[in-house]
């Protein structure tokens, strides 16, 4: 997991190869969040915004925005969790909701001990 | 228990119709439906049966105590029922000529000007068919009002963070911004955050006093006269005017725009979910811009008059116009004496039962409540785990329904409670029984309150599953 | 005088001595001193249930019930099966709230499930909604469904219901998107009209079937169409017809909606009636409202609940599609139970009825030398006449008790005929206008 970086917000991102990166929910996001029921996925070329919400996951009683790590375009999404958004809560690290390219900025990026740090302090 | 589709037999069916008396029609091929039509077959005595069995496994207010929080479930006299049920109303089209229909007009007039006078506006109209509805449309008149003095920049609806959900969605649908409002520690509106959220941008200020923790908000000259100062317009959502009917009028608070609920404050019942009304009244300047005809009465003759500058019509002919007849029939009966009864009674009601349970349930804003309360159980989901929720099923195995649960966001394990004026001293007595015992009941075998109801059909529902893979209609190939 | 409050004055002193009080009013000290009403409201004294009863019966004998009743128009005059109302009078569903409380509203959640399903039996659609305000609003939040950043375009059929149009316009107030209206030719939305303003940015296209001036729309070639490009098809259909037309399923449409009155409830001076949405699979989770959804208990035994409910206001708030809380729920019942007693046959029997005594109306009009048909399209149960002299035939017709069809303008009448008004009304009202021309050749 060491090639992961965090959000504040509790977005993962993981680059990939051609300057592009995937992103998902962290494991301590879907334990809060509880069994997700359905996410709302972007759509492949959307622009998106780092720190701006691009996507929402709904529990059976709440529905929790996504903030993107990074600004760039959509280049493809993880299909797979339309009709099972529980591997979220089962493989969160595996499960990634999107892919982004042509990225031109990022959030502010946590490693892994200081994220572990920081919901820590949420606890 | 079955389905209506699991029961019957093909070729089973009930003969309401007669023979055709003039030569039947055959539409032409292409233009018929190929799609077998999948309706029940089914005797008269199977369609009573099945419904009888499905009517045993509601709660309605006529079962027993529902103390439903920002619901107002009183008792639904069963009179309101009898004249809506009239023909002489029934079977009036909503668009045969006006001199036909006086009866109606007439009804729509009155009932405007008993809410009116009850409210503090100068005018009404019946269009909106709920509550929901009628926030939408109090919010077009707001914004009509802007438009018509050319002040676009006003994009902004602030709502305190205890408002009711369709606030925030109703100015959605508007196009509106939601700018949040905190409260107090007390419950009340921030007044400094207000002042400074009280900007150029901002169009109105959607407010529920009391709100929706049964407070009365003291300082709500002051709210309005801020926001009128600041060019916005108050609207008031009137879901909770059973705390102060007769007693106090949003008109005189320094509200614009006020939504009723009929099915809440003025007894027509629920129906399980709708049909409600949600009547919007305004002061005379904006008049104008309500939805639909204005009911003009000349020489104790009734006609409807359009209007050059409505926001235009939010729904088809007059609104839910029988739940407006089932109001009338209410307000006649309960007379100007009743109105503050009423009040009076609802808030007599919920203190006493609030103080009954405060020896030993968490008080949300302790002091004085209006016509509801905020419980919250955090110790209680704290030291035993048990929830807000486990509490609210269990209280369903002592026949009553449960308290609204989870709402107001702003308080934890909320449980809110609104007893009304008509119930008893002696349900309420029963009901603070029942939770005092669940309340030990949490302490020594919370187990026991995870795993309730015990008395209903049904145990607790996989929520979850259902909202994964939805089910939404009866598979009929499964058979 | 009338009272619901059961304390006696008893009651009220003990609870008042147990708060430390000696009357009501001092519980409302919060209330700025001017903002308490002084004297009393200036409204009428109460009165007794008897009083009350006499009362309300004046009023409505105030109002003309027609017993020929000849006007559709968006309301409709059918017959209700007794049981409906007997089944619909149970204290249980009419006194309930929106069934929160799962377990203990299981029956009212279970009707509920039987009546989107056969919505879905109806229109032939995957998903239905537990019901909206009105075929209008129905309308409305269909077209806020197909909303689109990219596409700003509300195509509208002009044989659209002119209320149903206005509705729409009121619920566009706050959004930038542009209405365009496509108009009608012989009677049917224009095909050739339709495809020259289907581009990309057209989010969506609504017809009405029939449609408005009674006529049936080609709805399975407008599906086409509006299929060319992303655009959702909507279609606002008037239920008991789809016992013999084809249903929006069959002619493509995204959102079947449309004013459920016709199912079992009165024309009550225009409400309560019943919003009815239904959707492909791919669109229900756009689906405004309430959605009850089977599942199991911890039992494993099937049950219903409210479902997908992250989609609504209470918990998505401001970012929810709509508003929309309360809806017409005691009015679904009542379809569902109509449904249920008319069955298959009985559903289609009705649609038989309605189509075939509205053809024996419209070739006896036309018998008549000043009656013609405004278009030859084919007709379910209205349609449109061009005569001279409108205003005088429908007030010749109200003498005689018999609401006429709706004036449409000095010439045009739309008529409506169910199968309440066989050959003899018919008969006799064609008389009633046959005696008015021959009266007025003789002066």
């Amino acid at each position: 997991m060491t090639d992961l970086k965090f959000t504040r917000t509790h977005e993962w991102v993981k680059y990939t190869e051609n300057k592009k990166a995937k992103v998902g929910l962290t494991d301590y996001a879907q334990q809060q969040l509880g069994d997700l029921v359905f996410i709302n996925l972007p759509e492949e070329g959307d622009a998106v915004t780092a720190k701006e919400t691009f996507c929402d996951v709904e529990s059976v009683k709440a529905v929790s925005d996504v903030y993107s790590p990074l600004s760039g375009t959509i280049s493809s999404v993880n299909e797979d969790l339309m009709d099972a958004p529980e591997l979220i809560n089962e493989k969160p690290y595996e499960a990634w909701i999107a892919e982004i390219e042509d990225i031109t900025d990022t959030a502010d990026f946590l490693t892994e001990e200081e994220y572990e740090a920081f919901i820590k302090t949420k606890a | 228990m079955k389905l209506i589709f699991e029961t019957g037999q093909e070729g089973r069916r009930c003969t309401i119709l007669p023979n055709l008396s003039v030569p039947e029609y055959i539409l032409e091929n292409d233009l018929q439906r190929k799609q077998e039509l999948m309706l029940p077959c089914v005797s008269e005595t199977e369609v009573s049966r099945h419904y009888t069995a499905l009517s045993n496994r509601v709660h309605g207010v006529n079962n027993g105590f529902y103390p439903l929080g920002s619901c107002t479930m009183k008792y639904n006299p069963r009179i309101n029922d009898e004249a809506a049920g009239l023909p002489g109303f029934t079977n009036i089209h909503p668009m045969q000529p006006e001199h036909t229909a006086e009866g109606c007009l007439e009804v729509l007039k009155e009932a405007e000007e008993l809410l009116c006078e009850i409210t503090g506006m100068n005018a009404m109209t019946f269009q909106p068919a709920a509550g929901a509805h009628g926030e939408f449309t109090g919010l077009l008149l707001m914004h009509a009002y802007h438009t018509k003095r050319n002040d676009s920049k006003r994009t902004r609806i602030l709502v305190p963070d205890s408002a009711h959900g369709t606030n925030p969605a109703s100015a959605a649908m508007v196009g509106y911004t939601i700018v949040n409002i905190p409260s107090t520690e007390h419950g009340l509106v921030d007044l400094e955050a207000l002042k400074a959220a009280l900007t150029p941008e901002v169009a109105g200020l959607m407010l529920t006093n009391p709100n929706t923790l049964g407070l009365f908000d003291k300082n709500i000259l002051e709210i309005t006269r801020l926001v009128h100062e600041a060019g916005g317009l108050n609207y008031y959502d009137g879901a909770n005017l059973n705390a102060i009917i007769g007693r106090a009028r949003p008109g005189d608070m320094g509200f614009d725009i006020v939504h009723l609920n009929l099915h809440k404050t003025f007894s027509t019942p629920h129906g399980g979910g709708g049909p409600g009304s949600g009547p919007v009244g305004c002061k005379e300047f904006l008049s104008g811009y309500l939805p639909g005809h204005r009911v003009k009465r000349e020489n104790g003759n009734h006609f409807q008059l359009p209007s050059d500058e409505s926001i235009g019509r939010v729904k088809m002919f007059e609104g839910n116009f029988l739940v407006v007849v089932r109001a009338l029939t209410y307000l006649l009966t309960i007379g100007k004496e009743g109105a503050a009864d009423i009040s009076g009674t609802a808030v007599l009601n919920a203190n006493y039962m609030m103080k009954k349970l405060a020896d030993t349930f968490t008080v949300a804003y302790p002091g004085i409540c209006m016509h509801e309360f905020v419980l919250s159980l955090e110790n209680v989901k704290e030291e035993h785990h048990v929830s807000a929720l486990d509490f609210a099923k269990a209280m369903q195995d002592y026949g009553m329904h449960p308290p609204t649960m989870y709402f107001p966001m702003i308080v934890h394990e909320a449980l809110m409670l609104e007893p009304t004026e008509t119930e008893s001293k002696e349900t309420i007595d029963y009901a603070v029984l029942v939770m005092k015992e669940l309340y030990t009941a949490a302490e020594k075998d919370p187990q026991k309150l995870k795993d309730a109801p015990f008395s209903q059909p049904v145990r607790r529902l996989d929520e979850v599953a259902a909202a994964r893979k939805p089910v939404l209609t009866y598979d009929f190939t499964q058979v | 005088m009338g009272s619901y409050i059961p304390n006696t004055e008893n009651d009220k002193k003990e609870m008042m001595d147990f708060l430390c009080i000696s009357s009501p009013d001092e519980l409302f000290k919060e209330i700025p001193d001017e903002v308490l009403l002084k004297g009393e409201l200036l409204i009428p004294s109460g009165k007794s249930e008897m009083e009350v009863n006499m009362i309300m019966k004046k009023t409505a004998a105030k109002n003309h019930v027609f017993s020929t009743i000849l006007r559709g128009a968006g309301a409709y005059y059918h017959y209700i099966p007794s049981i409906v109302k007997s089944v619909i009078s149970k204290e249980e569903f009419v006194t309930a709230y929106t069934p929160y409380q799962a377990e203990m509203s299981q029956g009212l959640l279970q009707a509920i499930f039987e009546y989107q399903t056969m919505i879905c039996a109806l229109t032939g659609m995957k998903a239905s909604n537990a019901s909206v305000y009105d075929g209008a609003t129905a309308a409305a939040e269909a077209v806020a469904m197909c909303r689109d950043k990219k596409r700003g375009k509300v195509l509208i059929s002009e044989g659209v219901h002119p209320q149903v149009i206005e509705v729409i316009r009121t619920y566009l107030t706050g959004f930038g998107d542009e209405i365009v209206m496509i108009s009608c030719k012989n009677g049917t939305t224009d095909l050739r009209a339709l495809k020259e303003e289907m581009n990309d940015e057209a989010a969506c296209v609504l017809i009405q079937q029939p449609n408005f001036y009674g006529a049936i729309e080609p709805a399975e070639e407008i599906g086409a169409i509006v299929h060319q490009t992303k655009a959702g098809f909507i279609m606002h259909c008037n239920p008991i017809s789809l016992g013999l037309l084809k249903t929006p399923g069959e002619c493509g449409a995204d959102i079947a909606v449309g004013e459920g009155q016709p199912l079992g409830m009165p024309l009550s001076y225009g409400g309560p009636y019943l919003g009815f949405m239904a959707a492909s699979a791919e669109m229900m989770r756009k689906l405004p409202g309430r959605i009850v959804g089977q599942t199991t208990d911890t039992e494993g035994r099937r049950a219903y609940v409210l479902t997908l409910q992250a989609r609504e206001q209470h918990i998505r708030r401001e970012k929810a599609a709509s508003n929309i809380c309360s809806n017409q729920a005691l009015c679904a019942l009542t379809a569902a139970v109509y449904m249920s007693v008319m069955g298959p046959e009985g559903i289609k029997q009705a649609a038989l009825h309605c189509m075939s005594n509205a053809h024996y109306l419209a070739d006896e009009l036309c018998r008549l030398k000043s009656f013609a048909m405004e278009n030859s399209s084919e007709f379910f149960h209205e349609f449109t006449t061009v005569c001279e002299d409108a205003p005088t035939v429908l007030q010749a017709l109200e003498k005689e008790d018999i609401l006429g069809g709706l004036m449409l303008d000095d010439r045009r009448i739309l008529w409506c005929v169910t199968e309440m008004t066989g050959k003899e009304e018919l008969d006799r009202a064609v008389k009633i206008i046959q005696r008015l021309y021959d009266k007025n050749l003789e002066a």
